[in-house]
């Protein structure tokens, strides 16, 4: 079976973000980029599911040469092929997402994996849609997964516990933190990874329907009081809440 | 061109959901800013007070009924929504940004080709485009987006966007019986934490880092949040070590949450976890370390042993609520 995980290039959850000259994007000077976090967990679930029913897991990134760098760490994990759909102007969830579908019908693989969001724009919906494009089925931030006989068995989190889904081939999944414990990459890894090949294309042109205006900074917020150093702010703080901040 | 206005109305267990008055309250502002009107859409079996929907500015909620409906169906549900988009001619859809909202919401946008805008906590207009607000990076930037494509799709942040008092109004409500359906995703089972608050919706949150010492030590957290009837919530390197559930988790990698109030017990406040709960309206730090980051976050700080101080509150509490 062949299986698709999409990655992408994000910067590391502990950079600072501070915001570039047009205004619309953040300043990448000085930021390291790295695998988006939930991606691990998607290349991961790709890689046990081919080692327990075989196949090929390649990997699928929209963006620029930089993505490249993102790329070798999928491969270095055990992924075993990767295609980089090139393009130099960004692009709406939409439009990435028609990217993906294109050249994940190209692949003809039947299984694609992402994580469920990345953690530079947030959106949390370029798999969903990869999947609408598609008309495979889906199961958007799954925190199990089994598959058997075309069948397929996901838990996905919900507030305040888990929906059971089940569902069947084609289909997308999305991972959420706690699907598996993504490995390491080995050296052995690291080493074959240089060998692997990295496909360059370029992504299907199409048209953004969003449109970035503006970045801001959020409100700074204004550091509070300390109340005190032990036990006797307790009524303080508890009388601050009920009448001032009344939350309680 | 009239921007008639949809609202995706959510039911869990046949209860309407508190962020779907919002979604409505939300709708209701754009079609008075557009001279339109706005109706509503909601999906399930048997659902309780439908009409408490008119409080919100609703002409007309259409209920698609059927008892395989009563949980989530992606596919039910996306196909279903897709086509009174469609039908119904409305250009504006708003829904909730929770998991159903989250989950939703993209696949009308890839049926409908159309923009969408997540997680928007801020509205405003520049003449007839309306400019969304939504925090990137986990809060720690923001960007005011504009959808071109005629259609527009906006999900909204629960417990950001106020309700105010429902007002007088009769939505007419048509229910929509479907015969047999044939569910491509279907839940098969729901596995809930009993009586457990989820930190994405709670009110007040009461969260515990390393200062904790050991996993439990969070016993006091639990017992705080009980008295506070709040949700439990956890930082990144509890939860890495594997002390708490990632369901907990609060931050960049897990949660970005808004609640009334957040109490952060033995929390540093490393900036993925700021970045996750600094749009709280209030913020409480305990910490030890006078120089913990999370004291620049605080409206309210007691820099002390969260051992002594916790305890204390927790009787203080007590003593409110027995008054």
């Amino acid at each position: 079976m062949k299986i698709v995980v999409c990655i992408s290039h994000v910067p590391d959850t502990a950079a600072k973000v501070s915001i570039g000259e047009n205004g619309k994007t953040i300043d990448p000077k000085d930021v390291a980029f790295v695998v988006n976090p939930y991606d691990e967990y998607a290349i991961e679930e790709a890689l046990k599911t081919k080692e327990a029913l075989g196949g090929e897991v390649i990997a699928v990134s929209v963006g620029t040469d930089a993505n490249k760098e993102t790329i070798r760490k999928a491969l270095a994990m055990g992924v075993d092929s990767a295609v980089l759909l090139k393009d130099e102007n960004p692009r709406d969830s939409l439009s990435v997402a028609k990217a993906l579908a294109e050249e994940i019908k190209n692949q003809g693989a039947e299984l694609v994996f992402f994580g469920k969001q990345s953690v530079d724009y947030d959106n949390s919906i370029v798999g969903q849609m990869t999947a609408e494009l598609l008309g495979y089925n889906c199961v958007s931030v799954a925190v199990t997964f089994q598959l058997e006989d075309q069948k397929i068995r996901v838990e996905r989190e919900i507030e305040g516990g888990r929906e059971v889904v089940e569902t069947f081939l084609p289909a997308v999944i999305t991972a959420q933190k706690g699907l598996n414990e993504p490995r390491y990459a080995s050296l052995k890894g690291i080493m074959a990874a240089k060998k692997k090949t990295i496909e360059e294309k370029e992504a299907a042109p199409c048209q953004n329907h969003v449109e970035v205006v503006k970045m801001k900074r959020p409100t700074p917020k204004q550091a509070g009081k300390i109340i005190g150093n032990d036990a006797s702010a307790v009524p303080e703080l508890v009388r601050l809440l009920r009448e001032e901040a009344q939350v309680i | 061109m009239v921007n008639n206005i949809l609202v995706y109305i959510e039911q869990r267990n046949g209860q309407i959901k508190k962020a779907s008055f919002e979604a409505a309250k939300v709708g209701a502002d754009f079609a008075s800013k557009f001279g339109s009107q706005v109706e509503a859409i909601i999906i399930g079996g048997d659902v309780e007070d439908l009409e408490k929907i008119s409080g919100y500015g609703v002409i007309k909620v259409t209920h698609y009924k059927n008892s395989d409906l009563v949980n989530y169906s992606s596919s039910a549900y996306g196909e279903i929504v897709a086509n009174h988009a469609i039908e119904s001619k409305n250009n504006i859809i708003v829904f909730s940004n929770t998991s159903m909202g989250k989950d939703l919401a993209p696949r009308i946008s890839a049926k409908l080709d159309c923009g969408i805008a997540m997680d928007c906590t801020q509205f405003e207009y520049d003449g007839d485009d309306i400019l969304a607000s939504r925090p990137v990076y986990a809060g720690k930037a923001l960007i005011d987006v504009k959808i071109n494509s005629v259609k527009k799709i906006f999900t909204i942040r629960p417990n950001v966007f106020a309700t105010g008092a429902p007002v007088d109004g009769t939505a007419e409500i048509v229910v929509n019986e479907l015969g047999n359906l044939n569910l491509k995703t279907k839940v098969v089972e729901l596995k809930q934490s009993e009586g457990k608050l989820d930190v994405a919706e709670a009110d007040i949150i009461v969260a515990g880092g390393r200062g904790l010492k050991e996993a439990n030590q969070f016993k006091l957290v639990e017992e705080l949040a009980d008295q506070l009837g709040a949700a439990v919530g956890a930082s990144r390197a509890v939860v890495d070590a594997g002390w708490r559930p990632h369901s907990e988790q609060v931050g960049q990698t897990g949660k970005t949450v808004s609640p009334s109030l957040y109490v952060a017990l033995g929390i540093s406040g490393a900036i993925q976890h700021l970045a996750g709960m600094r749009s709280s309206k209030y913020i409480v730090a305990i910490n030890k370390d006078a120089d913990a980051p999370i004291f620049q976050a605080a409206d309210y700080g007691i820099n002390g042993d969260l051992f002594e101080v916790v305890p204390a509150l927790i009787e203080e509490i007590k003593k409110l609520k027995s008054n």
